[in-house]
């Protein structure tokens, strides 16, 4: 794997010298997110949105800014979660837990098999495959209209409640809870793997694939097991987005969602684990705030903005947000 | 069995036409990945601009089609040059990352564009009359326009084929793909034939997109509508040679168009899946080497 | 009786027409110091290659401890005892020097692949990285940025990693290469303070480091061996003479 320059000048977490006791700093974004579930009620909805986006981001930074398997394809596993958990639902059982399971296990599989194919090649071949893999879903999942509802959509989901107590109504007190406990889960794993010797050995094959081999790692063997986890991790969000919405749109699987999370992962600081809480808040807030309005423009300086960034500023918001750190300290 | 045999003559016409097309556009790009090792997602921006320069050209102002194609010629790759020397250069050597968000980025940026000065419709092409109709050849009534288009291809490819393999820019730029360093330390300026294939390499996908702007319409989308297409291309041919994109370019019209023709309705799904065993057979593609 | 360590019968490799490795017989002694010279383009690093695995020759065998090799993975022959440092630096820049050298112990003591303790609690790791680095002066630059060190020092890590895999062939691609000479006896005395059990060959151009270091010469040119003994004979070698020793070399 290619070592990306926009994933060194980022600190990594991890490694054999690093201390992994959870620092009270990285307690503050739960506690900001469980501020807004009691003051900022009518924000429930997007915030669940949020949450589910960003423990998509941090399933995507795990392969992407810690392995460094470039990869446009990440969508396919989101979307195989929504769409199984929604078919599940709709057909089989509407209990969300069970959902949860099965599109993790039903995701984790097809990234296995996937990642077993296409992570023996690399570079731009392997971007390409990760484009084609998710084009044969979204094919799939427009053309299988008695299973998945085609272009329109698959509705008439009906989650049972959440324990038989908790319903999933348009409020969106149980989906915030639900994503934010999800969230927990799935940050949790993600930060014991990257500070495992497993996570330090994927720093290492990012770093310098030819020597990881040459001190006799089972390099490929490491990749297919990260990017199953990985594919589990989306597939659990998808899930959630479905649990959530009670509904599964083809833009599961479109490339407007992949390219968007590319960009939340960019702006937020690739490989650094909270760039993946950070970005998806700062995007999705400002698309709320500003792409209703001139969605032409919206992509035109999401464009732009990703140019300034690889050129001046790679680290992305926690990257800057360092620089300035380092600044200060040297004055 | 006659209707058969008409099938599928029409279904490798049809597809040759299209693989041509896609060879014109993918060439440059195989050519720049092989040379420069750089991910240009955004190749088909230029084949969009070369379409809609040329269109322009013809549905504004009148200009005939073949000076109308060189217009488009002419200014994409003035252009990308342009955007080489100020943006490209700088990633050369900043990782794979950094040059697909880069990418990423231009293609938005010219989707939006291209929305706001064209609108989301795709653009009107009206053909020359000697494009129009049918030509009779052997006894069988083709398409005038797609008979051009392979002509043309061919000729094109040939063109190139005997740029790289005669002229001095040609054997620059055979060893520069070889072993960059060693071209850069007996003498060859690196940095001049980046640009200038580079500029090849886009002005030949404008001629691509304005040849082909009846089979891959011209709209804002374009770039990421074709992207795994032409990916898909480079990849199965093998970076960096001429011969690979056309031999998979072809395999990739003929089929596409055959299964679009025979099997509706799992659209594109033959081909992605018939590349992924394919490069699973050989990973560096039908001609590329394994490094 | 002397056990042979590392052993090639009839290697050879060919891209096309151009022969790389032409009929290779080559020995290398239990605790050997053994150097590999020739010309640039002699096929040094291409043996090399073939030995840990990178290229796969044309025809041939290599042995390693009695076991033939020829067609292991390279991570098998990591595993069986075969370990190298590569010409340029092929090390992890962004990464602290205790990583470089803690990924491949890992990976030895089979830790590697744990997913939920930390790393930094896998005790035998981290103090078997430290003691090893402190053995070869770096114990003070564990915890900095590998990219932030000196060449020399970095050069130095490079021979760390290969040690930390517990070797007992050890190939050293010219270790001194790029090593400004104030930092270089550095790696000259690391060199002199390898355990008398690994068998080492050294592919260098710096002759000095050769003659003091090596027991056994073996010169390679045009891909075939073209002759082998001890310093003093091939010193005196005519045909070494003539396509080598007699050359200006910087």
């Amino acid at each position: 794997m290619a070592t990306p320059s926009i994933v060194a000048i980022t600190a990594h977490a991890g490694g054999y010298g690093a201390d992994a006791r959870i620092k009270w700093t990285e307690w503050l974004p739960w506690i900001a997110a469980i501020a807004v579930y009691f003051f900022a009620p009518s924000y429930l909805p997007l915030g669940s949105y949020i949450l589910i986006l960003i423990l998509f981001a941090l399933s995507l930074d795990l392969i992407l800014g810690y392995a460094g398997i470039i990869t446009l394809g990440h969508t396919a596993y989101f979307g195989l979660g929504a769409y199984v958990a929604g078919i599940l639902a709709k057909f089989g059982t509407a209990d969300p837990l069970i959902g949860l399971v099965v599109a993790a296990v039903a995701a984790g599989v097809f990234g296995l098999i996937t990642g077993a194919i296409i992570l023996r090649t690399h570079g731009l071949t392997l971007l390409m495959l990760t484009l084609a893999i998710t084009s044969i879903c979204y094919e799939i999942a427009n053309k299988a209209t008695d299973w998945t509802g085609g272009a329109d959509g698959l509705s008439g989901i009906s989650m049972n409640a959440l324990f038989g107590q908790f319903k999933f109504d348009m409020f969106g007190n149980t989906a915030y809870l639900y994503s934010l406990v999800l969230l927990f889960v799935g940050w949790w794993l993600i930060r014991r793997i990257i500070y495992s010797p497993f996570g330090a050995s994927l720093a290492g094959v990012r770093e310098n694939a030819v020597r990881m081999h040459a001190v006799g790692a089972p390099v490929y063997r490491r990749l297919v097991t990260v990017y199953g986890i990985s594919a589990a991790i989306a597939g659990v969000a998808g899930a959630a987005l479905t649990h959530t919405t009670q509904f599964v749109g083809l833009k599961v699987l479109g490339f407007e969602l992949s390219g968007d999370l590319l960009v939340m992962l960019i702006l937020g600081g690739v490989g650094r684990l909270y760039g993946a809480f950070i970005g998806p808040l700062i995007y999705l807030l400002a698309q709320d705030a500003l792409a209703k309005q001139y969605p032409e423009y919206w992509y035109f300086w999401i464009g732009a903005l990703l140019v300034v960034i690889v050129m001046f500023a790679p680290g992305g918001v926690l990257g800057l947000i360092d620089s300035i750190r380092a600044r200060f300290r040297k004055s | 069995m006659n209707a058969l045999f008409s099938q599928l003559v029409s279904v490798a016409f049809h597809g040759m036409a299209y693989g041509m097309i896609l060879y014109i556009i993918s060439v440059g790009l195989s050519v720049t990945m092989g040379l420069m090792g750089f991910a240009n997602l955004a190749h088909g921006v230029f084949a969009m601009a070369g379409g809609y320069v040329m269109l322009t050209m013809m549905n504004t102002y009148g200009v005939p089609f073949p000076l109308a194609l060189a217009i488009a010629f002419v200014a994409v790759a003035l252009g990308s040059m342009v955007l080489e020397r100020l943006l490209y250069a700088r990633l050369y050597s900043a990782g794979e990352l950094a040059q697909v968000l880069f990418t990423i980025g231009l293609i938005l940026m010219a989707i939006a564009v291209a929305r706001l000065i064209y609108g989301t419709l795709q653009q009107p092409v009206t053909l020359p009359s000697y494009m129009q109709g049918q030509i009779n050849l052997l006894g069988r009534d083709f398409p005038a326009y797609r008979v051009v288009v392979i002509i043309f291809s061919v000729l094109i490819a040939v063109l190139l084929w005997f740029g790289v393999e005669r002229t001095r820019w040609g054997a620059m730029l055979r060893a520069a793909v070889d072993n960059r360093s060693m071209a850069q330390s007996i003498g060859i300026d690196t940095k001049k034939l980046f640009t200038l294939t580079f500029a090849l390499g886009s002005g030949l996908a404008a001629i691509g997109g304005g040849m082909g702007a009846e089979l891959l319409s011209i709209q804002p989308t374009y770039p990421f509508e074709h992207l795994v297409f032409f990916l898909i291309v480079v990849s199965i041919g093998g970076m960096g040679t001429l011969k690979g994109p056309f031999v998979a370019a072809l395999l990739i019209g003929v089929t596409d168009t055959a299964c679009k023709y025979w099997l509706p309705q799992f659209g594109a799904f033959f081909i992605y899946a018939a590349a992924i065993a394919l490069l699973l057979w050989r990973p560096a593609g039908l001609f590329g080497r394994t490094t | 009786m002397s056990t042979i360590a590392l052993q090639t019968s009839r290697l050879c490799k060919s891209f096309g027409a151009l022969t790389v490795a032409d009929n290779i017989e080559f020995r290398l002694e239990a605790g050997a110091r053994h150097a590999l010279i020739g010309p640039n383009g002699a096929g040094k690093t291409t043996f090399v290659n073939m030995l840990t695995g990178r290229i796969q020759p044309s025809s041939g065998s290599i042995t390693l401890g009695g076991v033939d090799i020829t067609r292991a993975a390279q991570g098998e022959r990591v595993k069986r005892g075969l370990g190298r440092t590569f010409q340029i630096n092929t090390l992890f820049r962004n990464l602290t020097v205790l990583d470089n050298v803690a990924l491949g112990i890992a990976e030895r003591v089979g830790v590697s692949a744990g997913m939920f303790r930390p790393a930094a609690a896998q005790r035998v790791v981290v103090d078997e990285s430290r003691a090893l680095l402190s053995s070869l002066g770096l114990a003070d630059d564990a915890d900095q940025q590998l990219a932030g060190l000196p060449y020399g020092k970095q050069r130095l890590v490079e021979i760390a990693i290969a040690l930390g895999l517990k070797p007992k062939v050890l190939l050293l691609d010219e270790p001194a290469a790029g090593v400004p000479s104030l930092e270089s006896h550095r790696i000259f005395e690391v060199l002199d303070g390898l355990p008398k059990e690994i068998a080492i060959l050294i592919i260098e151009h710096d002759m000095d480091l050769v003659f003091r270091f090596a027991q056994r010469i073996t010169v390679l040119a045009q891909g075939a061996v073209l002759a082998e003994g001890t310093p003093q004979q091939i010193r005196t070698d005519e045909r070494v003479r003539q396509v080598y020793l007699g050359e200006e070399h910087g």
